[in-house]
């Protein structure tokens, strides 16, 4: 057993019990931050934050919410929106959040490929972000249905038919996901307790793994600088504050991560207050009815691009290039051959590639929102080609390109 | 040495007996899963056919999904294609079109216009004839027929007669 002394302070008694103050060191005091990243780094904090947010609010809506067909539209709609003090807050800084979340991913997403933060040491980052990605995605659709309005109720029939794998007719496995024949009671309960419990516990331990994989590699910088993190955090420690490269990540670098995550949050709850209604959609504001199909049936806008990739082809072309949509980013360590972990915009054609998918990815959004007539149709399809000729030439053109 | 040797056995046979327990409770999960019995038993409907009229296009319930029931005008008949005509289902001398009425894309309800006599499904853009046959990409196949049994001129949702058996054989519907 350990040596105990008589403890001078609180502190003292939980470190000697604890190891807090190693903890504390390894965590925040001497985890190191390179000092030259930008802002676009923040929203790791950024998404912490709105995850604490979804789960808050979650939890109050938890509280009223009913997971019966014939309740859970009037457990919404009614009791938490008219009954429950404040319970439209909850409601809008959970649909807000579940909407934004995703916007904050693909800019995380995009900043990561843009700098390179994906390569060479930084693989499993990159891998199990795009994991919490793909749970994430789960979570936002589990957490559609709830409500049971025509929309979740629509989503869910024609999402859950993506399994029936096109001519392969596993019909038996598209009732088996349900527990019925169509979406029903039995579908509801499971897609509650995935949205409530399982896939968050998948979600907070993938959050954990993803932040295990930034402790040995480090985090990436703006210029792509290999940093000897042990050699300047040495610096520092000696005293030498401005000619270390490095800093604290408690508190000097959180100062810095708040202050960007103060604004997101003005800008957060100016849409929670002022514009929630982008988050919800109007079709779903009629209870589900299995018997009536809405006009148009879309997902929300976080998932048109692949959406928009599933639709121009017939069914079986159109389920595979769905499958190598979702599960294409994950490649993006491997498929780019270039060592050079820069920015793209010191880096040869990989440049115009980085710049072509953003802009491809958008256009495919647009059109996914569009009804699929005439000329958006085409665009649609050509754009879901130029996305998958893109993939097909990044191992290419990064395989000649220079290196720096 | 013994000693370990010992371990390793210990270490194998708890192995395999925890993997005989994994498999036995995965085998639970996967069963547990699987539709109620309940809903399996409501999964049976029984049609009037003495109520329809021609042309009209009338949406029963079976299963929870949709069931169109088309009468077919003695036009219609007349004039269909073999491909048409092999959907019919025939019940006291009268011709319908009995069909799942969900898309064989992705499931949405395609609309029917007495009018120009077909359906349209407007998630994307799937068209079929009144018979059910498809017309326009991209639903792969025509709307599925429900297995039926016909009992007079009463038919039977869910559950299989000859004609309904003769159809599956032949491919005409899944
Ligand atoms: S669901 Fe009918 S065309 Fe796609």
């Amino acid at each position: 057993m350990a040596n105990f002394t008589k403890a001078t302070s609180i502190k003292d008694w939980l470190n000697q019990r604890l190891a807090i103050e190693k903890v504390e060191k390894v965590m925040m005091s001497e985890y190191w931050i390179p000092k030259n990243i930008n802002f676009l780094w923040a929203m790791g904090m950024v998404l912490v934050m709105t995850f604490v947010l979804l789960l808050v609010s979650g939890i109050f809506l938890l509280m009223y919410y009913q997971p019966n067909v014939a309740t859970a539209f009037d457990s919404v709609n009614y009791t938490i929106m008219r009954e429950v003090d404040f319970g439209w807050l909850w409601r809008h800084v959970h649909g807000v959040a579940a909407s934004v979340v995703f916007l904050i991913i693909y800019i995380h997403m995009f900043t990561g490929i843009y700098y390179g933060s994906y390569k060479k040491g930084r693989e499993m980052i990159w891998i199990s972000g795009m994991l919490l990605f793909v749970t994430f995605s789960a979570e936002a659709f589990s957490g559609y249905m709830l409500p049971w309005g025509q929309m979740s109720y629509w989503a869910g029939m024609v999402i859950t038919n993506l399994f029936s794998g096109g001519s392969l007719h596993a019909d038996f496995l598209v009732e088996w996901i349900r527990g019925d024949y169509v979406p029903a009671q039995a579908f509801l309960t499971r897609f509650f307790m995935l949205h409530v419990l399982l896939l968050p516990l998948a979600i907070m331990g993938l959050i954990g793994l993803h932040f295990a994989a930034l402790r040995i590699p480090h985090v990436n910088n703006q210029d792509g600088d290999e940093i000897d993190f042990d050699v300047e955090s040495k610096k520092y420690l000696a005293g030498d504050k401005a000619g270390s490269k490095v800093i604290r990540f408690a508190n000097d670098f959180m100062s810095k991560d708040m202050m960007v995550v103060g604004v997101y949050l003005v800008f957060f709850f100016y849409l929670v207050f002022y514009n929630y209604g982008f988050a919800m959609d109007p079709v779903n504001f009629d209870p589900a009815d299995g018997l009536k199909t809405p006009a148009h049936i879309y997902p929300e806008w976080y998932f048109l691009w692949s959406y928009e990739i599933l639709r121009p082809f017939s069914v079986d072309v159109g389920l595979i290039a769905f499958g190598f949509a979702q599960v294409i980013f994950i490649g993006l360590p491997f498929l780019d051959r270039s060592p050079n972990t820069v920015p793209a915009s010191r880096r040869g054609l990989f440049k115009y590639w980085f710049w072509a998918m953003l802009v491809d990815m958008i256009v495919l959004t647009a059109m996914g929102k569009l009804p699929p007539e005439g000329i958006f149709s085409t665009i649609g399809f050509v754009a879901a080609i130029a996305f998958i000729l893109l993939w097909i030439a990044l191992p290419i053109i990064t395989k000649f390109e220079k290196k720096i | 040495m013994k000693d370990s040797s010992r371990r390793g056995f210990m270490g194998k046979a708890f192995g395999g007996f925890a993997a005989v327990g994994a498999v036995a409770s995965l085998y639970a999960m996967k069963k547990s899963w699987d539709p109620l019995p309940s809903v399996k038993a409501a999964g049976f409907t029984t049609l009037d056919m003495s109520a329809y009229k021609e042309n009209e296009l009338v949406v029963e319930k079976w299963r929870g999904k949709p069931i169109f029931v088309l009468k077919k005008t003695a036009k219609m008949v007349s004039s269909q294609t073999p491909v048409q005509a092999e959907r019919d289902v025939m019940i006291d001398g009268s011709h319908y079109m009995i069909a799942i009425g969900l898309c064989t894309h992705l499931g949405c309800i395609p609309a029917y216009k007495p009018s120009t006599e077909d359906f349209l499904c407007a998630c994307h853009g799937g068209q079929f004839d009144f018979s059910g046959a498809v017309t326009k990409v991209p639903p792969p196949r025509g709307l599925d027929i429900p297995p039926f049994k016909i009992d007079g001129n009463k038919l039977v949702l869910g559950e299989v007669g000859p004609e309904y058996q003769a159809m599956k054989d032949t491919g005409i519907t899944l």
